[in-house]
């Protein structure tokens, strides 16, 4: 094994080990997706339990994105996209068509690569979405916003610029925007599509810590291009490769004795 | 902080949500659909309006309505030569005027312009873009007319006279100013700033590249511009001048203060004319009967040059465009 | 391109000098020649703006302001009705075109991505952009002078509004193509419905460039002459406040009394000219001003 290797699964310390008696919040059957004629996933079946954070690795172009964006059908956005198969959330199948899309984004929460603050103020960020679904008085509405930006550890560094824009933070900041603007809705699952690849290394452990936090409520699916991050905060890691599921288990199993020989090369950085 | 995260662990559960069922949804797409479809709608009800209320002029006319030059109200007797005559000339000199300087412009912009100079002189051109036709009509008719006639046309008019040919192309019977000639230049100056706007984007997007390893293996910048930029731009570059075609075709008032308005077919540029668009402006509004139809028929003459015109200048562009 | 060749051959072997020089001389002619050119699009432009300093200036006076257009062969009078009803024709104009355009343009940059319509609209958008105004005149006079039982107001502002709303759908398209799509998805993924993204999400990141557009379509119009000589066509007294009849306005006013034998109108053609001109520059320079502060931020 390479130091690589040693790194990561030393620092698997970090993270809370798998619970393997919790309950599955999300059940992938038989999963397909096509991009026209490309078919960017094949066949993927998979558990993700509750309150735990799965973290989807492999190498780009590997679907695991793709997988990700299936939980909200963002990819629904665009008309020449589509899944088939069966994805349950709670044993609601999200991919029948009488499922209302829009109601399903506010239960599954998503997380960009880029921060996409909103161009409105830091409050107006966090309420545009809490708005959406809920009626609050004003002073409901105001603890609201309070609670997510002090749940997503930017309160202290906002506080006394509610009303400025949120275009104004540094990228870090404007990331736990998005976070707190995603839990401000109160969802019950929260994908994260490689939260910090655009963060410099400080942002970034605060970052984590966060998400080391969160899994304490949500659910948490994230996809990772940095093994160590997946080692650092993950229950559960998934290593799609091409289009596949290569390999599913406790993060500790699969960076310390992965069943599978690529799944090895992967963790050890031989290819990818 | 256990006790609070205890206390939003339990609400996500509670967390009720009012699925927003409103019809606001649907009416703004619907909506943005239709104001899109009105787009259609219009161009197609300016053709519908120009063939509808031209067609008694058609009828009557036939095909000798276009190569007609007789334009007699008294009579009712119509025919749209002159007018054809005259927009396509004029339209033809403010090109061979207007575009070289068009893209010597964006040449000036895009190469030899020095970093401080850009806005200002771009905002020059802008603002020539901006000022309103009627502006150029009175500044044609009150401040260029008098000082051409004086300038160009009197010494012209005694140097070709008795000439063959350009004796009689440049030779002004009644030295006023005003004419095919003046209308011409009139349109070159309002059509330069489109035109040369659009050789100037087209230019700003050949790639850095190409231009730096030019001037790498010791281009000039005239090498560089001949043998590199325009042949690159080629075809969008035409379909730029055929943009300012389309607008040297049906511009109206700045051509009704300086053509002289003479329904005469001349051989001279320096004698007054007419163009389809300042004779539908000088006369519309006394009009009825049959001159009411050949005057819109001559519009739908106007709507199929220049939606022509306009339609190729537009593919020209969107080929290099996507390429 | 063949004298360097033909240099090369007779002499037998590089005459750099003069094979440079004659590269220097084209390359120095391209120089001054579009130097000059530039240089004359600037002194028309200047020339333009003395003239109407000269001539619209000393024509000002508060009266101009004050008074009704005077009739033919009285002293003095003022513009007061044509400035009036200029400013209610472009605000009508603006005011129809605006909703039209800008939603026409988000159905183009947002629902209409890959369709086949969508770009149809677009390539006809661009056609109106450019098409001659006096047919736009003509076609609004058939559609509702005669049925309308007359000049009108409303005829003017209809023109008006469909040489604007091409110009907005185009500026809206453009801008709301400049919005990262990683920000209509975020809209997306907190379950907002299409509309609400648009409205609240898109519309707000693409503001400056929409108001732009906005003020450069009312600049264009508000010296739109051709299309008002059909339809609102003028009035030398105040016009009815229901804007049945000829409306007075700016550029048929200009249009009428610069031609006229009395020499007090043609002053007030040139004071017109002058207000009309300098509003419609500035109007031009603080809708770009107003784009580049937003693309500098």
């Amino acid at each position: 094994m390479t130091s690589i290797a040693i790194n990561a699964s030393s620092a698997i310390g970090g993270a809370a080990a798998a619970d393997m008696h919790a309950p599955v919040r999300i059940s992938v059957r038989h999963l397909d997706f096509f991009y026209s004629d490309f078919r960017g996933l094949k066949d993927i079946s998979l558990d993700f339990y509750d309150r735990q954070v799965t973290a989807l690795i492999g190498p780009s172009g590997c679907g695991k994105s793709t997988l990700l964006r299936t939980f909200n059908r963002i990819y629904s956005l665009y008309p020449e996209q589509r899944a088939q198969g069966e994805i349950l959330l709670d044993g609601q199948n999200i991919l029948a068509s009488s499922v209302d899309v829009n109601e399903l984004r506010a239960r599954v929460g998503m997380v960009f690569q880029k921060p996409t603050p909103f161009p409105m103020s830091i409050h107006d960020n966090i309420a545009f979405g809490i708005r959406l679904y809920e009626k609050l008085s004003k002073a409901d509405l105001e603890d609201r916003v309070e609670q997510a930006l002090r749940k997503a550890a930017l309160w202290d560094e906002v506080k006394d610029k509610l009303r400025q824009s949120g275009m104004g933070l540094s990228g870090g900041q404007q990331q736990r925007l998005c976070i707190a603007r995603t839990i401000a809705q109160r969802p019950e699952v929260i994908l994260l599509d490689e939260p910090t690849s655009a963060l410099d290394p400080i942002s970034t452990g605060k970052i984590e810590e966060l998400i080391e936090q969160l899994r304490a409520e949500f659910t948490i699916v994230i996809v990772t291009h940095n093994m160590q991050q997946a080692a650092r905060i993950s229950q559960f890691t998934a290593f799609m490769y091409l289009g596949e599921l290569v390999e599913f288990g406790p993060t500790s199993k699969m960076f310390m004795t992965p069943n599978k020989k690529q799944t090895q090369d992967y963790i050890t950085g031989r290819f990818g | 902080m256990v006790a609070l995260s205890e206390r939003i662990a339990i609400s996500t559960m509670q967390t009720t949500r009012r699925a927003p069922k409103s019809i606001s949804d649907p009416l703004f797409r619907w909506a943005s659909f239709a104001s899109a479809l009105l787009v259609l709608i219009v161009l197609a009800g300016i053709l519908g309006s120009m063939v509808y209320g031209g067609w008694p002029a058609f009828r009557q006319f036939g095909f000798g309505f276009v190569t007609s030059s007789v334009w007699n109200v008294g009579k009712e007797d119509f025919g749209a030569w002159v007018a054809i005559a005259g927009t396509l000339t004029s339209a033809l000199i403010a090109l061979v005027i207007g575009v070289p300087v068009s893209i010597g412009i964006a040449i000036f912009l895009t190469q030899l312009c020095p970093r401080w100079l850009k806005r200002p002189v771009a905002t020059t051109v802008e603002l020539l873009a901006a000022v309103p036709s009627i502006i150029y009509g009175m500044w044609g008719l009150f401040v260029f007319a008098p000082f051409f006639a004086r300038f160009v046309q009197v010494p012209v008019s005694s140097l070709v006279e008795g000439l063959p040919i350009v004796g009689t192309i440049l030779y002004a019977r009644v030295p006023s100013g005003v004419g095919l000639l003046t209308a011409g230049i009139i349109l070159a100056i309002m059509i330069i700033p489109f035109i040369a706007s659009i050789a100037r984007d087209i230019l700003d997007q050949i790639p850095t590249i190409l231009r730096e390893s030019a001037y790498g293996i010791g281009c000039t910048t005239w090498e560089v511009v001949r043998h590199v930029l325009l042949p690159q731009a080629g075809v969008s570059i035409i379909g730029a001048v055929m943009l300012g075609l389309g607008r040297a075709l049906g511009e109206t008032m700045a051509v009704t203060f300086v053509i002289g308005n003479a329904n005469r077919l001349s051989l001279s540029l320096f004698d007054p004319s007419s163009t389809i668009a300042s004779r539908i402006a000088n006369e519309f509004n006394e009009a009825s009967d049959m001159h009411l139809n050949a005057l819109l028929a001559l519009g739908c003459i106007l709507f199929l040059v220049t939606f022509t015109v306009l339609v190729l200048a537009r593919l020209l562009i969107a080929r290099v465009r996507t390429q | 391109m063949n004298d360097v060749t033909s240099t090369v051959q007779y002499t037998g072997r590089p005459a750099a000098g003069r094979v440079r020089r004659g590269r220097r001389i084209a390359d120095r002619t391209l120089k001054v020649v579009c130097t000059v050119f530039t240089g004359l699009g600037a002194f028309v432009l200047g020339w333009i703006l003395l003239m109407l300093f000269y001539e619209g200036g000393a024509a000002l006076s508060l009266d101009v302001f004050t008074h009704v257009t005077p009739g033919p062969g009285t002293e003095g009078g003022g513009i007061a009705n044509a400035i009036v009803g200029s400013l209610i024709l472009t605000l009508l104009g603006i005011i129809v075109a605006t909703p039209i355009g800008v939603l026409a343009g988000t159905y183009l940059a947002e629902y209409g991505k890959g369709s086949k319509l969508a770009e149809i609209i677009r390539f006809v958008n661009d056609i109106l952009l450019a098409a001659p105004s006096i047919l736009i005149g003509l076609f609004v006079y058939t559609l509702m002078v005669p049925p309308l039982g007359g000049y009108s107001g409303w005829a003017g502002g209809v023109a008006l509004a469909i040489i604007a709303v091409p110009v907005i759908v185009r500026t809206t398209e453009d801008m709301l193509r400049l919005v990262p799509g990683s920000l209509r998805e975020a809209g997306a993924a907190l379950g907002a419905p299409m509309s609400t993204v648009i409205v609240n999400v898109s519309w707000r990141a693409a503001r400056a460039g929409m108001v732009t557009g906005i003020l450069l379509a009312t600049a264009r119009i508000a010296g739109e002459t051709a299309p008002l000589l059909f339809t609102a066509l003028n009035n030398n007294f105040w016009f009815k406040p229901n804007l049945m009849g000829g409306v007075s306005n700016l550029p048929v006013m200009i249009y009428q009394f610069a031609l006229a034998p009395y020499d007090n109108w043609r002053a007030l053609a040139w004071a017109g000219a002058l207000i009309i001109t300098l509003s419609i520059l500035a109007l031009s320079i603080v809708a770009r001003l107003l784009l580049k502060k937003d693309l500098a931020r």
